[in-house]
């Protein structure tokens, strides 16, 4: 080797945008309650999406208590089976899963892991989670007002929503409908920021090749929930109307209790296109940013670089492309053209392309690996198996000819809960469990994390795969009380039991999960800044948990991609993004 | 040193032009978009995901309009008016659309003294373009007036398809409150550059950021996109 000197931070392009000025909290309101920090925001969106995800989960029981020993429990009637069902897959979908995707992880990690101070426009950042906590309190109101929540099912499909058969049609439905709304202004108002900030805010050297696939992950979520959720809106305005004002969006000419009603000439199938033009990329709204978290998770806990990066990238934002052109797989029974149909399944079959792309380069991460079994990998892994396992059926599912008679049955239960339930759960819990030292300081307690992954993992599945078969039976979905029916065996029953019976110790599991928090919050392990030996900048700050501006008195430079595990030749099997190249010839498999 | 920086190697100290630029642009760090500020980013990915609301809101419409089963009322004499004797179709909306196409050019002005610094000029025009878009609402509140006394509700109207009026009070309902959040916010920093707050650099009351010229370019975004919009509902729904 020639001997030139080398600047090492030469490497790196000067910086083009000038420090930006922070807001410094004068107060304690303004530290911690009405806080312009995101790492404050992403704590309050995590805790208030877990209170009200709580409350699913307990809906989640009751309704399994009623449908495992029908008739036991006489304060479960029709009516309010419905109202759990409506309830907890709205909780469960919008108000859970996106929220804490976005919101919490989203704000945590964005700015940490592209090297900024902080989102690019932290007022309006916290005007997000305000909005969104009041979009929560209006949901969860609907519980107290009279006639309850709304029993249309999560889908909220028209006209049965807004006539006067469906539990909650006097408030719930409303408020409902308000929640949704708000919920949408206030996702908007954090989503720019999170796009902005990926797009505009990252560090000297943080290409966009080099971040981490979490936030390409939770960066392509926020743009298709941005491009998605006005369906929502567009839906939500107008259901309200017809239900407030009587206009007929939706409703086409009807009778009711032998009176001709005051509706028609609407569209019932309107709102299912706009609902579903929403409700697809919502899936990958949840699933894409457990895709970007999963990879960061199994490559750091596997000390290997994650396989085929590119390819990842290209496959989180092909899926999020391609996800917009398939809502109508949702709608194969509405009586739609066969032909819209046909095309709708081919897209929805092509989707399985990237995904397939993306699971084998899990794999394949992981072959070979120096894995080690911590409690993040556990759940990674956990993920990958329910994932590939949800996918599966959704290919049975995402056929026209196969979809028709298990439509509304228990195997889309069973189906859309292992894929977009259980799966992105396995790495919201993992990705507590990863990041929980970083947020505390303190590490989780391995014990009993193990303790909950078993649990949960190999109870999720005693769950969701007899629900399988009894869905092939021809179980139907959402009714409060199958009774004795010809078609359907008596050992059904059983079956219905032992998922009860399976649901309620998983769910007592995520007590457990809970104590776990609360008690390491105190008694955990302290973690040190970087307990996984991790490469990503969120691990390389100078406190821990970090401080306001996150970065100390100078932003970190970034040299290398996020992956640079077990280099041959480096000291230690793992170098950090910010660490300057030495020599110009060792380097890292960095592209 | 930025000096020694700028001769670094692998780095042109020329931006390409073309595809080859905005694969150059994307490719690189700190930003994806050279020279746009945030504001303007955000200002420009919010118009997008509006745009979708938009549009969500006319394909409703035109599928209401297209599927109904009763004659749609004939919107050239809906909203025609009488004028010293004269039958004239569709009169008020051109009126509107010239005002609110008038006030585009006003803020484009506007955006361009900004530019200069002319603290008066920017100011002035961008109260000009508030009263354009007040006027635009007033004369909207007159239109909806008049349908009213005339019997159109969101649930019925004399004439035909329930849906035109549905269709009718949302769609120009939600665009009016776009122009009348614009002209408030237009007000509002119409104030800031008449009290100099740009040109010291004064700190905004809830970001308690500084505020700069740019904020009136990011406005005019707003109002030319609120302006194109109206062009898209005058077409589809009056015209049509």
């Amino acid at each position: 080797m020639v001997d030139v000197p080398y600047d090492a931070r030469a490497d790196a392009p000067p910086a083009e945008v000038p420090e930006v000025e922070l807001y410094h909290p004068r107060s304690w309101w303004t530290q911690y309650v009405f806080s312009q920090d995101a790492k404050v925001i992403a704590i309050q969106y995590s805790l208030t999406a877990s209170a009200i995800g709580l409350v699913a989960l307990v809906l989640s029981w009751l309704m399994r208590l009623q449908l495992g020993f029908p008739g036991t429990f006489s304060f479960i009637d029709a009516s309010q089976y419905l109202q759990f069902i409506t309830m907890h897959g709205m909780i469960m979908v919008i108000y859970l899963l996106t929220a804490l995707f976005l919101g919490g992880f989203g704000n945590y990690l964005i700015p940490l892991m592209v090297g900024a101070r902080d989102m690019v426009f932290p007022y309006v950042n916290m005007l997000s989670y305000w909005i969104y906590l009041l979009a929560v309190l209006v949901l969860a109101s609907t519980f107290f007002v009279p006639g309850g929540p709304t029993g249309a099912g999560w889908t909220l499909y028209p006209p049965q929503a807004v006539l006067s058969g469906t539990p909650g049609q006097d408030w719930g439905i409303v408020l409902m409908l308000v929640s949704l709304i708000l919920f949408i202004i206030g996702f908007t108002m954090g989503g720019l920021n999170y796009v902005v900030t990926v797009l505009q805010a990252r560090t000297r050297g943080m290409t966009l090749m080099r971040m981490p696939l979490t936030v390409w992950g939770i960066f392509t979520a926020t743009v298709m929930a941005l491009l998605a959720f006005p369906a929502l809106f567009v839906a939500s305005v107008m259901m309200l109307f017809d239900r407030l004002l009587g206009t007929s969006f939706f409703m086409p000419a009807l009778v009711e209790m032998g009176q001709q009603m005051k509706y028609g000439g609407g569209s019932p199938i309107l709102f299912q296109h706009l609902f579903w033009f929403f409700g697809h990329p919502e899936v990958y709204i949840v699933a894409l940013p457990a895709f970007g978290i999963v990879s960061d998770l199994i490559s750091t806990h596997a000390r290997k670089n994650i396989f085929g990066y590119r390819m990842m990238v290209w496959a989180i934002v092909g899926i999020g492309a391609l996800s917009f052109v398939v809502w109508a797989h949702h709608m194969y029974v509405s009586g739609m053209h066969p032909k819209f149909g046909f095309f709708f399944a081919t897209t929805t079959l092509i989707i399985a392309i990237p995904t397939a792309i993306k699971v084998y380069n899990w794999v394949l991460t992981l072959w070979r690996g120096d894995i080690h079994l911590t409690v993040p990998m556990l759940f990674a892994l956990g993920f990958i198996i329910t994932f590939v396992n949800g996918g599966l059926t959704g290919l049975f599912l995402g056929n026209v000819v196969v979809d028709v008679p298990l439509s509304d049955t228990m195997f889309v239960v069973a189906h859309f809960h292992m894929v977009m339930g259980v799966a992105p759960i396995m790495v919201v819990l993992g990705a507590i469990y990863h990041w929980y030292p970083k947020v505390t300081g303190r590490m989780l307690d391995d014990w009993m994390g193990k303790f909950h992954f078993w649990v949960t993992f190999l109870g999720a599945y005693l769950i969701f795969f007899p629900m399988h078969y009894i869905g092939l039976l021809g179980v139907p979905r959402r009714y409060h009380d199958i009774g004795d029916t010809s078609f359907i065996p008596s050992s059904t029953h059983t079956l219905n039991a032992f998922i009860t019976v399976m649901a309620l110790i998983v769910g007592f599991a995520q007590m457990v999960f809970l104590f776990n928090l609360v008690w390491s919050l105190f008694r955990g392990r302290p973690s040190g800044g970087n307990p996984w030996r991790a490469t990503t900048l969120e691990w390389q700050t100078p406190e821990t948990p970090p401080g306001h501006g996150n970065w100390g008195k100078e932003l970190p430079v970034v040299y290398r991609w996020a992956y640079d595990y077990s280099v041959p030749g480096a000291a230690q099997d793992f170098i950090p993004q910010n660490q300057p190249r030495t020599t110009p010839a060792v380097q890292g498999a960095a592209p | 040193m930025a000096e020694t920086l700028l001769t670094n190697p692998g780095e042109s100290p020329a931006r390409a032009a073309g595809l080859r630029g905005i694969a150059d642009d994307w490719s690189s760090d700190q930003r994806a978009f050279k020279n746009v500020s945030w504001g303007k980013a955000m200002m420009w990915i919010f118009l997008l995901s509006d745009t979708f609301i938009f549009s969500c809101f006319l394909l409703s419409y035109m599928t209401a309009r297209m599927s109904t089963t009763v004659p749609w009322p004939n919107p050239s004499e809906v909203f025609a008016l009488e004028i010293a004797g004269h039958h004239i179709p569709l009169i008020l909306i051109a009126i509107m659309t010239f005002v609110l196409i008038s006030s585009s050019g006003t803020m484009a002005m506007a955006v361009n003294f900004g530019y200069r610094r002319d603290r008066v000029k920017t100011a002035v025009l961008m109260l000009v373009t508030a009263a354009l878009g007040a006027t635009f609402v007033g004369m909207q509140a007159f239109e909806w007036t008049k349908l009213i006394m005339e019997g159109v509700r969101p649930w019925e109207n004399p004439w035909g398809a329930a849906q035109f009026g549905s269709s009718f009070f949302m769609i120009t309902g939600f665009h009016g409150t776009h122009v009348t959040f614009g002209v408030i916010f237009l007000v509002a920093i119409a104030r800031k550059v008449w009290r100099g707050d740009f040109d010291v650099e004064r700190r905004g009351f809830f970001t308690s950021r500084k505020g700069h010229y740019e904020i009136v370019e990011i406005m005019g975004l707003y109002w030319h996109f609120v302006d194109l919009v109206w062009v898209f509902i005058f077409a589809f729904f009056y015209l049509w």
